[in-house]
């Protein structure tokens, strides 16, 4: 084992004199009094290296004697990752709670899993049958999943079969098959095993392009900004614009198999919140507690800032190995710009020349290699799995021109800009309908959409034409647009996020809803007055919020639906010929 | 007997350097000078090399200087008879009482453990409308009063501090005018509220390096007090001073800046603070109130701007008045449901009203002609930064939510709210619905 001693120390920067090889990113752990606190070495020059210490280093002292273990800092992969909660290095947060009471305790390391509980395993090889990396040996119970124990990923080339475990009920450090591999060594399978968490795992077929929508019952989302399984999206925001409601929104309400959420660097509260909330929150799909498809990674503001970079390829890492078992994951990482702050303190104290507003140069090419590590795969037994990833980016001053939330944009496929305007006009979710874009398929059909947006843009326009000529000024048709663009975001755009039924909105309601919607904005209106034309959406906005908060398909659903129509054809002369077109052609693009 | 070091090598800014040997990180050390002892701490080592940061700073330190290290870091005493104390930010008496050296606590200590954290469920009223009603304020929250230069926030941190219900108020100082200094020191003792206070007040005249103190010893204290079942509000004025100690500290050590010659940590120095605000299950809670003026009212300044991300919403105070746009409490969602079933939605619609209102106002300034609908929004309006927003408003929040009602009724025809119906029919003042269906 290679030893060496602590030379220097600014803030959680270690300078150790190394005695023996050292590999970067390996751990090491430092010795202070009677404690060990891991670190991980991130510069190697000569016979020193540098290290970054994931916990506060008051106390070190010059001499302290470091260990290195020869390994890269890693999580283990198992039966029993599901609703647990953990720090970035993957310690479970209440047994840490356990041990140390209301504090967190350095240097105190646990195993992320269970050693006692048992599993009940079911074999799926037989002797003799032949194996490579990330093919299924067996398979355990974990909640509603079929979890499959894997060949680790990072064995090469193939091996044989020459003992399996018959059906029954193991730990997961016993031995549940036994392979040799092609020199004929044995080696032997357990139901855990450890990753490099900065390595992708790539244990399939092949990576395919993401097209299914994610459905996330946010309708702004789901039919004007689309998120597809296995893609990318971001949320820059100001703060206060909403970015971490929107993130536990969809936690709930995605329409994926497991969730992942990885807190990193926020505030502690938002993450108690889902600790507390998740448990007694039924998903509807499973008749489960939420908290049976989440784990939680987090790192929160005022843990240890090289613990926060840890935790976002620590949560992809789990994310990527939930894939493997034909699931869809979707990875929540709130906020990408902690991440990149904490790469930012680290270069400082490296003394790196610094980049634009001091970020490290490597900044785009960090931030692009893990959004890359989303994707839909095709598994060698031919199913397929999908990891998506959302992250919110906090800019400096909500200004989206800084570095952060640029690398981001270059590697995303969705981009949903939060707006302070429209949050200060508490019009949430506050996604700026006209900034942000999608590359990825709607719920609903294409030209509806399209044309939906044309109003928008142009009632937008009509406003801020009114602002200057006022409302004399503006044509009666144009003012109408105007109205109608107000209308399709007071009752569509908008969603109330606290109203039980209106927070969350179904593939089928959102289709139905839009249709409706699109018969009232394509409509040529027999109105003759401003005033009259104020007064029937006023009415009609009232009625349709109302009808948004009536449960689906009740007959209060279904009353106040026939209102608006019959409100509708008082004074409607059917559609507007291109929207008659889109209408009449509705589903040939969906 | 611990080594004395009777050589400093050099003298940066607030920075000396001394070669010693058995240092540890963050240790705390004596400097003698001729002008008294101050208080170093270790803040870098290189070999042998040790760099100190001295509390009262370089100035007059001599070369020849001693250096005695004590052995740990820095500690303050805390027990019952810190109440209606106060102190200066590297915890010395300023009021001429005895000097507490019992029980010492370690300050910055490390992070809650998020398991362990609760859902805050407890509302703290302050009889403040745009507070109680539009932006409630709750126990264990951590909420800035974003500000300029000239606003009367210190006065209303006062008023908040005043008329909350906490065990324990706890008022950090960074960079305090003497004037304000007095301010506070007269209202809570006028109010009969310092002989459960105890304060740390750092002045403009007092050596940087103690600024950074401030917070730290305050939260120490309080964590102490919530952990014994006290409900603790911590008041700290103003934390941009704080942020600006920082900044002249770093630049000094020759740090890269990253933004405005703020240090790259800036967030997570702000945060570890920020983050001490819990409620302890089983125990006490620290709720913080800060201020942080923006210099040249600009939100995007790093100050304000890491601090919005980090804090639970924030209280904008412009024109002696919170602002309802930009003003928010995160945690409001979490009380608001259950003081009375139309809270949330008088809260949402009446500020949707004062937006339409701010747009018919720049019409009106723009000398456009003002619709029926435009007139009856200005008249909102007035009426709602006369009777809500003003400061000097001070009614409990079911009296506000009845305020509400009436400024309403008062302007509107019921379906031009917005609200919904079933509240409408439930809320709306009898006597204006008679009039208007007469």
């Amino acid at each position: 084992m290679t030893t060496g001693n602590v030379v220097a120390i600014n803030g959680n920067m270690v300078s150790v004199s190394v005695k023996g090889d050292v590999s970067m990113n390996e751990v090491g752990y430092i010795k202070v009094e009677d404690k060990r606190l891991k670190a991980e070495v991130i510069r190697v020059r000569a016979d020193q290296a540098e290290l970054q210490v994931f916990e506060d280093t008051k106390g070190v002292s010059v001499g302290d004697e470091v260990e290195f273990t020869a390994e890269l800092l890693a999580v283990e992969l198992g039966p029993g990752l599901l609703s647990t909660v953990c720090d970035g290095l993957q310690n479970p947060l209440p047994e840490l709670a356990e041990q140390a009471g209301f504090f967190l305790q350095r240097g105190l390391y646990l195993k992320a899993l269970d050693r006692s509980r048992k599993w009940t395993f079911t074999p799926s090889v037989a002797e003799g049958d032949t194996l490579a990396a990330g093919d299924e040996v067996g398979s355990v119970p974990e909640g509603i999943f079929r979890h499959r124990i894997m060949v680790p990923f990072g064995w090469r080339g193939s091996f044989t079969v020459t003992s399996i475990k018959a059906e029954g009920d193991y730990t997961i450090d016993e031995t549940v098959a036994e392979v040799t591999d092609e020199d004929g060594n044995t080696r032997s399978i357990t139901m855990v095993f450890e990753w490099p968490v900065k390595r992708a795992i790539d244990a399939y077929a092949e990576r395919q392009r993401p097209e299914e929508p994610m459905v996330t019952k946010v309708r702004i989302i789901d039919t004007f900004l689309p998120v597809a399984r296995g893609g990318t999206y971001c949320i820059p925001g100001p703060f206060g614009a909403g970015k971490t409601v929107l993130q536990q929104i969809t936690s709930r309400n995605a329409d994926v198999d497991i969730v992942i959420i990885a807190a990193c660097g926020e505030r502690a509260g938002e993450v108690v919140e889902t600790l507390r909330e998740f448990p007694e929150l039924i998903d509807p799909k499973t008749g489960k507690s939420l908290m049976e498809r989440t784990v939680i990674i987090c790192n929160t503001s005022s843990m240890p800032v090289a613990a926060r970079e840890a935790s976002v390829y620590t949560a992809v890492t789990i994310a990527e190995y939930y894939r493997q078992m034909g699931l869809n994951v979707l990875l929540l990482a709130d906020s990408t710009s902690r991440w990149a702050q904490a790469m930012r303190e680290m270069s400082g104290r490296l003394e790196e020349i610094p980049g634009e507003e001091a970020f490290p140069a490597y900044l785009e090419s960090v931030i692009a290699a893990f959004y890359e590590r989303a994707g839909v795969v095709r598994l060698r037994n031919g199913e397929t799995g999908s990891v998506t990833i959302g992250g919110t980016v906090s800019p400096a001053g909500g200004n989206f021109e800084e570095p952060v939330t640029q690398a981001t944009l270059k590697v995303v496929g969705a981009f949903h800009g939060l707006s302070r305007a429209r949050s200060d006009a508490r019009k949430y979710p506050s996604i700026d309908p006209m900034d942000s874009w999608s590359k990825y398929p709607s719920l609903v059909d294409l030209q509806m959409v399209e044309y939906a947006r044309d109003i928008l843009e142009k009632g937008d326009e009509v406003g801020q034409m009114m602002k200057v000529v006022g409302e004399e000024g503006t044509a009666l048709a144009d003012y109408i647009l105007f109205q109608k663009g107000e209308f399709l975001d007071a009752v569509y755009l908008q969603q109330n996020a606290f109203d039980p039924v209106d927070a969350a909105v179904g593939v089928d309601r959102q289709r139905h809803v839009f249709d409706i919607l699109f018969r009232i904005l394509g409509s040529k209106l027999r109105i003759d007055s401003k005033e009259k034309a104020r007064t029937f959406f006023y009415n009609l906005r009232q009625k349709f919020i109302d009808y948004n908060g009536a449960e689906w398909e009740s007959d209060d659903f279904n009353s106040l639906e026939s209102e608006i129509v019959k409100m509708l054809e008082d004074v409607s002369d059917g559609l507007e010929p291109n929207a008659e077109q889109a209408y009449n052609k509705r589903g040939s693009n969906a | 007997m611990r080594k004395v070091y009777s050589r400093i090598d050099s003298i940066v800014g607030n920075v000396i350097n001394v070669n010693a040997e058995g240092v540890r990180y963050g240790e705390l050390a004596v400097v003698s000078s001729r002008y008294g002892d101050s208080l170093a701490e270790v803040i870098r080592m290189r070999g042998n090399e040790v760099s100190l940061q001295v509390y009262n700073g370089g100035r007059g330190i001599s070369t020849g200087d001693e250096v005695r290290f004590t052995g740990h870091p820095m500690q303050v005493s805390f027990s019952d008879n810190l109440l209606g104390r106060i102190f200066d930010g590297s915890g010395q008496p300023r009021d001429n009482g005895p000097q507490l050296t019992d029980n010492l606590i370690e300050i910055g200590g490390p992070s809650v453990n998020p398991a362990k954290r609760i859902i805050p469920r407890n509302m703290i009223r302050t009889g403040i409308p745009m507070i109680d009603l539009f932006n409630t304020l709750v126990e264990s929250q951590k909420l800035p009063i974003f500000s300029v230069s000239g606003e009367p926030y210190n006065p209303l941190l006062a008023r908040i501090a005043m008329q909350a219900e906490v065990d324990v108020i706890i008022l950090g100082g960074i960079g305090l005018k003497h004037d304000d200094y007095l301010y506070f020191k007269d209202t809570l003792e006028n109010g009969g509220a310092l002989s459960r206070t105890i304060m740390f007040v750092h002045t403009a005249s007092d050596p940087v390096v103690e600024a950074l103190l401030v917070p730290d010893i305050s939260l120490a204290v309080s964590e102490k007090f919530a952990l014994e079942g006290k409900r603790v509000l911590v008041l700290l004025t103003d934390m941009t001073n704080f942020a600006d100690a920082m900044k002249e500290i770093a630049i000094t050590q020759e740090q890269v800046p990253s933004n405005r010659g703020y240090p790259g940590d800036l967030y997570s120095q702000l945060a570890s603070r920020y983050e001490k605000a819990v409620d302890f299950e089983g125990a006490g809670s620290i709720t913080i109130l800060g201020v942080t003026t923006m210099p040249g009212d600009d939100v995007t300044h790093p100050v304000p701007d890491n601090t919005g991300y980090i804090t639970e919403g924030q209280y904008y105070l412009r024109n002696g008045r919170i602002e309802p746009f930009g003003s928010l409490s995160r945690l409001k969602q979490q009380v608001n449901d259950k003081t009375r079933n139309d809270h949330r939605a008088v809260m949402d619609g009446m500020i949707k009203l004062y937006a339409a209102y701010k747009e018919s106002q720049e019409k009106k300034s723009m000398g456009f002609r003002m619709s029926e609908w435009d007139d009856k929004l200005l008249k909102y309006g007035t009426l709602f930064e006369r009777q809500m927003m003003d400061l000097s408003v001070n009614i409990p929040l079911e009296e506000a939510l009845d305020r509400g009602w009436q400024i309403m009724a008062e302007c509107f025809e019921p379906q031009e709210t917005g609200l919904k119906s079933e509240l409408i029919s439930s809320f709306w003042p009898k006597e204006k619905a008679e009039e208007a269906s007469a």
